[in-house]
């Protein structure tokens, strides 16, 4: 039997920065260019599991010609998510690969719980071949591994895939290092919404601007970003295709459009319009057909947010004087408030698997990250910081991205949902992080 | 009435234009500042407005003297009402609008900082809102009038104290043509 278990190709979906011709009037506002300016986040982890597994993932023969070092970013993507310990393994010699035969008591005697080795090799079509294999070195088992076809450019992304593998077989859960995350960078009098990878390199810049942008939101399906532009000098709710850059406005009704959510199937948006006095929710289809109005109060009611199973929408209100989350079934119907401590909980985000609401809340003047158990009603503040905003699910739930404030800069803070484990991701090249929404699985 | 206003205007324009002179470089010496000369020689000056209000009434608005070039009104934390300090200013552009039916205008609400970028641009919207209602009270007729919001996104001061903040909450009036 062949070693390895599946032959995969990766793809590069590199996204598309281009100014559809129904916008070129705005050419003069919107820069909608490659990045000019690298905006890097740079990675600074403050916090670990309690408990890691020590893995050992020995460096690939051959992996030099691909000039990003593959095990590195598996190490490094190991790390990050808190679960993991990478041991430092000195130069061995011959270097294994993995069809080598692999003496256990040997890696267990390095203190390596798990180990991972691969080789690179160059194709005749200029492409590379990566194949490897994850051994348990306790229970002394092959776990299997994956041969992967890829290009140059693809080194980074094929990393990533070798790290969900690992996480996956290794944790039991989906790893998410595969995913990318949305953020916008404000430098000067410019703002730029970036997608880059979940650990924040190989940034793009989907869209330029001398006006905010408020509120990204990722599709479902990952292919496309709703937001809110003020370039029209009030806020516009569009939805963004990322591969092609083809922009559609999905609401620009009279007075403001804001703060969009997906419905779980992607057929719909949930927005906030004021349209018909005040700032309540409606839904409209992604065109911008289709508006039906969900609430009817004369107090605020805003980010509306789906539940994944798609029957209920969350959202911030301040019928009962200060703001609170509340819930209504999505067809409409009497809202039933969910918050009831303090007084400012706001930002309802729900876990994918529908059980836990991350929110922000008031608390002493400070805003910080809570989390609400909706079985047992149990909320607890996990952040320490005081200027915490916009929370983001990972796809696999594990981790909540949030904007917070640092020295006086914007940066984006991970924080696993228990609490325990923290990351700070900020600006290499300086500005101000913010506006985070983390993407889903993409297969 | 419509030749008073005529008459207002073309005074209104006089004093413009005078002011609007620049001194001949090629000038003989100065005259005596203190005692103006009896004859004023003006060019006469056929006004075009592209502002969009009608007729020069739109001069008013730009003017520094006149309460139409005050466009902000500045709100107390948390707070969306007018304070009895701006309803002089409210008045003044509710008239405005009154009396040009053409003329439009956009009122943008802003907050400051703290909290929820979406929450606040529900809260600025309030106070552009609540503007807006008082104009059409005012008799301001509701299709003249947008009121949107902006919540924390376009700060006036970049602070993060008080001082800024009290700069940060208002709402800004803007006619057509300068948005």
């Amino acid at each position: 039997m062949n070693a390895v278990a599946i032959i995969a190709q990766v793809e590069n979906n590199r996204i598309r920065s281009l100014l559809p011709r129904r916008f070129a009037f705005l050419a003069c506002l919107l820069l909608l260019v490659a990045p000019l300016a690298r905006a890097q986040l740079s990675i600074e982890i403050t916090g670990a599991g309690a408990q890691r597994i020590p893995i050992a993932v020995v460096s690939f023969p051959g992996e030099a010609a691909l000039g990003a070092s593959i095990t590195q970013i598996v190490r490094a993507d190991l790390e990050r998510s808190g679960l993991f310990r990478g041991l430092e393994i000195p130069p061995l010699s011959p270097p294994p690969t993995e069809s080598a035969k692999v003496n256990y008591a040997e890696w267990r005697s390095r203190l390596a719980d798990a180990l991972v080795l691969g080789s690179v090799a160059a194709r005749a079509d200029g492409r590379f071949e990566v194949r490897f294999k994850l051994f348990d070195t306790v229970k002394q088992q092959d776990l299997s591994g994956v041969a992967y076809t890829l290009s140059k450019e693809q080194a980074r992304a094929t990393a990533h895939r070798i790290a969900d593998f690992v996480y996956e077989k290794l944790i039991g859960e989906k790893g998410v290092f595969s995913t990318r995350i949305a953020y916008v960078v404000k430098r000067g009098n410019r703002f730029e919404l970036q997608i880059a990878d979940a650990d924040g390199l190989g940034e793009e810049t989907a869209l330029a601007s001398f006006e905010p942008i408020i509120s990204p939101v990722w599709s479902p399906d990952g292919k496309r970003l709703a937001y809110v532009s003020f370039e029209a000098k009030r806020p516009v709710v569009y939805v963004h295709s990322l591969l092609d850059g083809k922009r559609t406005v999905a609401a620009n009704f009279r007075g403001s459009n804001s703060a969009p959510a997906w419905s779980p199937d992607g057929s719909k948006l949930a927005v906030c319009l004021s349209r018909e006095g005040g700032s309540q929710i409606f839904t409209v289809n992604p065109d911008g057909s289709n508006v039906r109005r969900l609430t009817s109060s004369t107090a605020i009611d805003t980010e509306p947010r789906y539940s994944p199973d798609g029957q209920w929408i969350y959202f911030t209100s301040d019928r009962g004087g200060s703001p609170q989350i509340y819930r209504m079934p999505t067809s409409g119907g009497e809202p039933q408030r969910v918050t009831f401590e303090g007084s400012y909980n706001v930002s309802p985000r729900l876990s994918p698997d529908g059980k836990m609401l991350a929110y922000i809340t008031r608390n002493d003047g400070k805003f910080q990250v809570a989390l609400l158990d909706l079985a047992n009603r149990q909320s607890q503040i996990i952040t320490d910081s005081d200027r915490d905003e916009s929370p983001s699910f990972s796809p696999n739930g594990r981790m909540i991205l949030l904007a917070t404030v640092t020295g006086g800069r914007g940066v984006l803070s991970a924080v696993s949902a228990d609490g325990r484990f923290k990351q700070r991701l900020s600006a290499a090249s300086g500005g101000d992080v913010r506006e985070p929404a983390w993407g889903p699985f993409i297969d | 009435m419509r030749q008073i206003a005529v008459a207002a205007l073309t005074t209104a324009m006089l004093f413009l234009a005078a002011c609007a002179t620049t001194p001949d470089s090629s000038a003989p010496a100065p005259v005596d500042t203190a005692k103006p000369p009896a004859n004023v020689q003006t060019q006469p000056v056929k006004p075009v407005d592209v502002t969009g209000a009608p007729g020069g009434a739109a001069a008013a608005l730009k003017d520094p003297k006149n309460i139409l070039s005050k466009r902000s009104i500045y709100y107390d934390y948390d707070k969306f009402d007018v304070k009895d300090e701006y309803r002089a200013l409210v008045e003044a552009h509710a008239k405005y609008l009154r009396e040009n039916p053409s003329a439009r205008m956009l009122i943008q609400g802003n907050t400051d900082e703290r909290g929820s970028r979406e929450y606040n641009v529900a809260l600025g919207q309030r106070r552009s809102d609540g503007v807006k209602r008082m104009m059409t009270l005012l008799g301001a007729r509701e299709n003249q009038i947008e009121s949107v919001s902006l919540g924390e996104e376009k700060p006036q001061a970049e602070g993060h104290n008080e001082a800024a903040w009290s700069k940060n909450r208002r709402s800004d009036i803007l006619y057509s043509g300068e948005y």
